[in-house]
């Protein structure tokens, strides 16, 4: 990271980033980082906890990747985890949706509860299949599916038994209107996907992501292979989304971090170091770590 | 500068000597090819007719024809396609996306790999000693096609295997990660995306298979045959009393001796011949028909390439 600490700040000018309100819920107890914390925020809506992480560790093999996390996920928030590659923010974020089981000699130790169920995701007995079909993810590197823009969308809602064809369309156009991308493709649902261009195959995945009316969605560095415009219309989508669903995004890019969450992780060695409102995090940190990174030093 | 201008010159003479070089062998090579097929082409394109396609084989070369060859060709490769492109597929498919990675499935993989180079005849012998005095299937069109579909089973298992392989990791996560299961993903994703590479796979894999004339040999293919399988429904032979026996069951021809297109050709090529009766045009005929069934197998594995191409990318 090169750029100064100015840039870093959350950029209120912003034209998507609604006038100075700092994320409702205020700071939270910075020693305790994963503990829901006594002063509760005005709006309780706003600040429910819908993710509640507990001593977390996650081991690739023998490589211990996430190191005894604890943090809560803020319900219709965006959270940001930030840190240097390898940090493990992203090994963190496939905890979710449960994509380590695709591999062999992955391990999960501790709790991640999803809210209000209190069911533990990374729990043996709970099925993977369900986790991912209440949390989606849009990944890195667009990957829509080598088939029509329509049944890119309609995918997830087909695996969930849905047959009818007018269901399907109306799905298909929810979703493609949330993810902004309705207007540009509707005269050709049948065209195929990956006729779209980089920005537009990244918002066709995340309309296929949010066809299946998810709890979470999980976004993992998703505007890292697009540029700059694409870019700043992924982070305005991620700010409307976060209305309707609560948002974890892991980024390597700070001033997105700065812009586009309420809450920002720190992680750091597979530890988490400081979590707290992203207002906090980059204008008042209490770790010097984090100061560090925020301001370029490292990573 | 002036070395960078050397080596810039050398550079660019070896480019145009290999190209010049390339260029040579490739025509020595398609040279050669054409010659051979022209050949064969001349000799055995004004043999074919109506009456070389329609009949038996016989003494007088002059009447002799190939039908009992490609029907009995044409059988044995309905056999071997219709074991060995399940089995082979299925096995590429679990290989590859369902066996865990540890030293046995490692051996499996270098055995496979070893199978696909090993020498015709060898499968020949097993067959003969396993399907056709252990399994008592007799010298059949089904022993002849489950032969050739041990025999191009491993190359089916590769081309499903390296057809998945090349299918990028995250087109899998996005389908599990909207909650598929493996037989989804499979079913869904990974079979339509690999379909070309799996075709064309098979499809060399049957062409192969086509030519092979060694192990049918082995497992005691005739050379003379002058009566086609029957037919499913078709009425037995009528008994000496002349009493109505009933009729063959619809796979009874699977049972029935055979030959094909490249055992009937070595068996003219290897006939006397004398003035009048002369069988050489035979064989090369019968050499055009086996060369038309091999670029009609190869043009099916192009169209399907290309259909499969135009609409799977990443």
């Amino acid at each position: 990271m090169v750029a100064g600490k100015a840039l870093m700040t959350p950029d209120r000018s912003s034209p998507y980033r609604p006038s100075a309100d700092p994320p409702s819920g205020g700071p939270i107890s910075l020693d305790l980082p994963g503990l829901p914390d006594a002063p509760r925020p005005a709006a309780p809506e706003a600040a429910r906890i819908k993710a509640d992480v507990r001593g977390l560790s996650f081991y690739y093999g023998k490589n211990q990747a996430v190191k005894n996390v604890s943090l809560a996920f803020r319900e219709r928030s965006v959270t940001a985890l930030i840190g240097p590659s390898g940090c493990g923010k992203t090994t963190l974020l496939r905890c979710f949706n449960r994509m380590h089981d695709l591999y062999p000699a992955n391990r999960y130790e501790g709790q991640i509860l999803l809210q209000p169920s209190g069911i533990n995701i990374i729990d043996r007995h709970v099925s993977p299949i369900e986790m991912r079909m209440r949390i989606s993810m849009v990944f890195q590197k667009p990957n829509p599916f080598p088939k029509s823009i329509f049944e890119n969308v309609a995918y997830g809602p087909r695996l969930r038994g849905v047959r009818s064809r007018s269901e399907l369309e109306g799905r298909v156009e929810r979703a493609l209107k949330s993810a902004a991308l309705w207007e540009e493709v509707r005269d050709r649902l049948r065209k195929p996907g990956y006729d779209l261009s980089g920005g537009q195959q990244q918002r066709l995945c995340i309309a296929r992501a949010l066809a299946v009316d998810p709890e979470i969605v999980l976004f993992d560095e998703p505007t890292s292979a697009l540029d700059p415009i694409a870019t700043s219309r992924i982070e305005e989508l991620v700010h409307e989304l976060k209305s309707k669903v609560t948002i974890i995004i892991v980024t390597h890019n700070m001033q997105q971090a700065a812009r586009v969450s309420d809450y920002t992780a720190f992680m750091y060695l597979g530890e988490l170091i400081e979590y707290d409102s992203t207002a906090t995090v980059f204008q008042n940190p209490s770790k010097p770590l984090t100061e560090q990174y925020i301001s370029g030093h490292f990573g | 500068m002036h070395d960078l201008d050397r080596i810039i010159r050398r550079g660019r003479r070896n480019d145009r000597l290999f190209n010049v070089l390339g260029a040579t062998l490739a025509v020595v090579c398609l040279t050669v090819l054409g010659v051979l097929v022209a050949q064969l082409l001349i000799a055995g394109i004004p043999r074919i007719d109506w009456q070389f396609l329609t009949s038996f084989p016989s003494r007088k070369a002059a009447r002799a024809g190939a039908l009992s060859a490609w029907v009995g060709s044409l059988l044995v490769m309905l056999i071997t396609a219709s074991t060995a492109i399940p089995l082979g597929i299925a096995a590429g498919i679990y290989l590859e996306e369902y066996a865990r990675k540890n030293w046995f499935t490692n051996l499996i993989e270098i055995n496979i790999a070893n199978l696909a180079g090993v020498p015709s005849i060898i499968y020949g012998l097993m067959a003969l000693g396993l399907l056709v005095y252990q399994f008592r299937l007799g010298q059949s069109i089904l022993t002849a096609g489950l032969t050739l579909g041990f025999l191009i089973l491993p190359v089916v298992i590769v081309a499903t295997r390296e057809s998945l392989r090349a299918i990028p990791q995250y087109m899998r996560e996005a389908a599990y990660a909207l909650g598929a299961t493996r037989l989804q993903v499979v079913r869904h994703h990974l079979l339509p995306y690999s379909a070309g590479g799996i075709a064309t796979g098979v499809i060399i894999a049957m062409s192969r298979a086509i030519g092979e004339t060694a192990p049918l040999v082995t497992i005691g293919a005739l050379t003379y045959i002058a009566f086609l399988p029957p037919a499913p429904f078709s009425p037995l032979p009528a008994g000496p009393d002349g009493a109505s026996p009933g009729m063959y069951g619809p796979f009874a021809w699977i049972m029935s001796p055979f030959t094909v297109l490249p055992i009937q050709m070595f068996a003219w090529v290897s006939r006397p011949s004398s003035p009048g009766n002369d069988f050489a045009p035979n064989a090369a005929a019968a050499g055009v028909i086996l060369i038309v069934f091999t670029l009609g197998l190869n043009a099916a594995a192009i169209f399907v390439r290309q259909r499969v191409r135009r609409r799977v990318k990443w």
